[in-house]
């Protein structure tokens, strides 16, 4: 009996080599124990690094009508709410030549603190997806999402710059250590954050701490809405402990113009390196379990 | 030569947390809950139990050739990937990649539906290990590929599926790694695409490239590749030339479900009800082998439950025994109220006048869920159709098609 021929796909036929000489070598077998950042693994993959932060930008503008409008929302609304509520306060607003600006300057620098450790805390919970599905080093993923918060701060602070003005406030020389703050801001915030993370994955309670942790976090950090001089001196000893504070003190005093304090700056910069290290140090050893425990 | 991928006792362990007890007081239940919550913060889970998915797998792959596995679904397929990939760490043993290495372990990961086809080329390209350069160079054949040329600058979430599928697939199959890891991803896309891809996998693997295939389809297996490795319960039951193990391994399955009793098989789900048995049932409920042609073709099965649960959802699917579904039958598709009492119960699905073209095996796979999949048996039953007086005619060859319409020919007269 003759039957329709059944259907079968083309043979592979020759093949060309590859060079095996040049061919990078992986070895997977389980690791143990603190495992050393891998640099230049990182290095490799800088470029999704900066890939995963353009895309956070990107959907940020693209799912809001409001888009860049969003950038200064909240440090204009909390600036309204101090002003109206703390502004007459006796006491709170010792020394301050503008309050309002005073704490629009502060918010500025601590929505990008507290904004990158909320993002980074909930980004590999958010990308659960890539995470069981490909490998990549893991702590590009928190890391990246400073650049949200890196281009918000540069929106509100070109605002800041105009609110200053109509003020007659200036920024002076201490302006040029802008860049070294804002990068220890941003490293002291993604340590937090990968820190979170890595908790996070592990055991979702961490994102509730998180959430109040944040609210706390800002009332633990009075340089954004009362002057130093109303703190005590044993407030002003300690509370440089608090990464953020020493550091938002001195984006807003290098924004206006004002001298910045040595020993809040220093203290603060080193507890935020600390921070990070510590974070970083934590993500990578329990990062290769994510995609089982996620 | 030196092979591209060398695996010495791979394993890998999870650890599974057993369900809590129901009788315990309030109490009890807060001091089970906060050390749980304590071992659980330490890494560990309380009340588990070990699960090996792995165990000392062992294999050799060698530059150029392409290589498939097979097995049952929770024979360890999966994660013996995920483990090659880097996503999941071993327990033990070791593994070596030499070269590059991309994954398609499921097209589409990294896609963001607010972003533009372009702006998703770029990003998924880039989250598969493709530099930006790269990226640009192969993007129009991307897109050519993808055939989606006047959607670029469209959000992919008002792409149609199968846009979307395409454009994702366009993407992984352009990156050129020198060892690519394939997951089922051409069970996607309509029959044209399949065949493209398909294709593009063979031009891949001409081209020198190490491919490792991971698929249920038994037909693409032998043809795709030609050694295959068959996992069973997280061993390495054989490794061979690929049509011998294909064969092999469909053959172990029918011998298997021959039974008819599946408190052994392997399944997913929790268990909360379970199949216990399944048979082909005569007109009056009996058991019975063989199945005509033509004929009501009713499938009994037995369901033992641990709680009551009112219209739950169970289906009964067909498929060829090279896994292609021929056949979905869906409690909820007819309205019938599956109601799930604690002890044992008999449901019959039938398939009336059933025209399975003779000489085709056919696997029956069980599904139970009410929300949570509660029980899910693979190739459960196995059917052989034979042919009676009123489909004699028939040819019995498997490549012929699996069901059979009542047709007939005849010549029009010419307009």
């Amino acid at each position: 009996m003759h039957e329709p021929p059944a259907t079968t796909a083309a043979e592979a036929t020759s093949r060309e080599a590859i060079p095996e000489e040049s061919l990078p070598l992986t070895v997977i077998a389980p690791q143990s124990g603190w495992d050393v950042l891998n640099l230049r693994e990182l290095w490799r993959y800088r470029e999704l690094f900066f890939f995963l932060a353009w895309r956070d930008v990107k959907i940020r503008y693209k799912q809001t009508v409001l888009g860049l409008a969003w950038a200064v929302a909240q440090p204009l609304a909390t600036m309204a709410v101090f002003t109206l509520f703390l502004g007459k306060a006796a006491g709170v607003t010792a020394g301050i030549d503008h309050y309002p600006l005073f704490v629009f300057a502060g918010m500025v620098a601590w929505a990008f603190f507290s904004n990158t450790v909320t993002a980074a805390a909930n980004s590999i919970v958010a990308n659960e997806r890539l995470v069981t599905k490909i490998y990549f080093p893991r702590i590009i993923m928190p890391m990246s999402t400073v650049g949200v918060g890196f281009f918000d701060l540069l929106i509100a602070s070109a605002l800041l710059v105009v609110l200053a003005a109509s003020f007659g406030v200036y920024p002076g020389w201490t302006a040029l250590s802008l860049p070294f703050i804002v990068v220890l801001l941003g490293l002291a915030a993604s340590g937090v954050g990968t820190l979170l993370a890595a908790l996070i994955v592990s055991q979702r309670d961490f994102k509730y701490v998180l959430g109040f942790g944040v609210q706390l976090w800002m009332f633990a950090t009075p340089c954004v809405y009362m002057s130093s001089e109303a703190l005590g001196p044993t407030a002003r000893t300690w509370l440089p402990l608090n990464p953020a504070y020493g550091l938002v003190a001195a984006f807003r005093d290098a924004m206006l113009g004002r001298p910045l304090d040595g020993y809040s700056l220093a203290v603060s910069a080193l507890a935020g390196g600390l921070l990070a290290v510590a974070g970083v140090y934590y993500f990578r050893r329990v990062e290769r379990t994510f995609a089982d425990t996620i | 030569m030196k092979p591209a991928i060398r695996a010495e006792n791979l394993s890998k362990c999870y650890r599974i947390a057993r369900g809590p007890r129901g009788d315990s007081n309030l109490t009890e239940r807060l001091t089970g809950n906060a050390k749980a919550l304590w071992e659980r913060f330490r890494g560990r889970v309380a009340n588990a139990e070990d699960f090996w998915a792995l165990r000392e797998v062992s294999f050799e792959v060698n530059p150029g050739e392409v290589v498939g596995i097979i097995g049952r679904n929770g024979a360890g397929k999966s994660t013996l990937l995920k483990v090659l990939s880097r996503i999941a760490e071993p327990t033990g043993g070791r593994a070596e990649i030499r070269g590059r290495m991309g994954s398609l372990l499921e097209v589409g990961t990294g896609f963001h539906p607010e972003l533009t086809g372009r702006e998703n080329v770029f990003l998924n390209g880039s989250v598969l290990g493709m530099s930006r350069r790269e990226t640009t160079r192969k993007f129009d054949a991307i897109v050519a590929f993808a055939e989606v040329e006047q959607f670029l600058d469209t959000p992919v979430k008002r792409y149609s599926s199968g846009m979307y599928v395409r454009l994702a697939f366009a993407v992984a199959a352009h990156l050129e790694p020198e060892i690519l890891i394939v997951d089922e991803v051409l069970a996607v896309g309509d029959a044209t695409f399949q065949r493209r891809c398909v294709d593009r996998m063979a031009e891949l693997a001409r081209s020198g490239r190490t491919i490792l295939f991971v698929s249920h389809n038994m037909q693409l297996i032998p043809v795709l590749c030609q050694r295959a490795i068959l996992l069973d319960r997280g061993r390495v039951a054989r490794v061979d030339d690929a049509s011998r193990v294909t064969q092999e391994y469909l053959e172990g399955l029918v011998k298997g479900a021959r039974t008819g009793d599946l408190r052994d098989k392997p399944r997913t789900g929790d268990g909360r009800a379970r199949f216990v048995r399944a048979w082909l049932a005569d007109l009056a409920g009996q058991p019975t082998v063989q199945f005509t042609c033509g004929e009501d073709l009713r499938i009994q099965v037995e369901i033992e439950s641990s709680v009551a649960r009112v219209d739950v959802a169970a289906a009964v699917v067909l498929t060829t025994q090279h896994g292609t579904r021929v056949v979905t039958s869906w409690t909820k598709e007819v309205g019938f109220r599956l109601n799930l009492r604690p002890g044992t119960q008999v449901f019959e699905c039938s398939f009336r006048k059933a025209t399975l073209r003779p000489g085709h095996t056919i696997m029956v796979n069980l599904w139970l869920s009410d929300g949570e999949v509660m029980d899910s048996v693979e190739n459960a039953l196995v059917v052989d159709v034979s042919a009676g007086e009123s489909h004699k005619h028939l040819s019995p060859d498997a490549h012929q098609g699996v069901v059979v319409f009542d047709y007939d020919w005849r010549e029009v007269s010419a307009v």
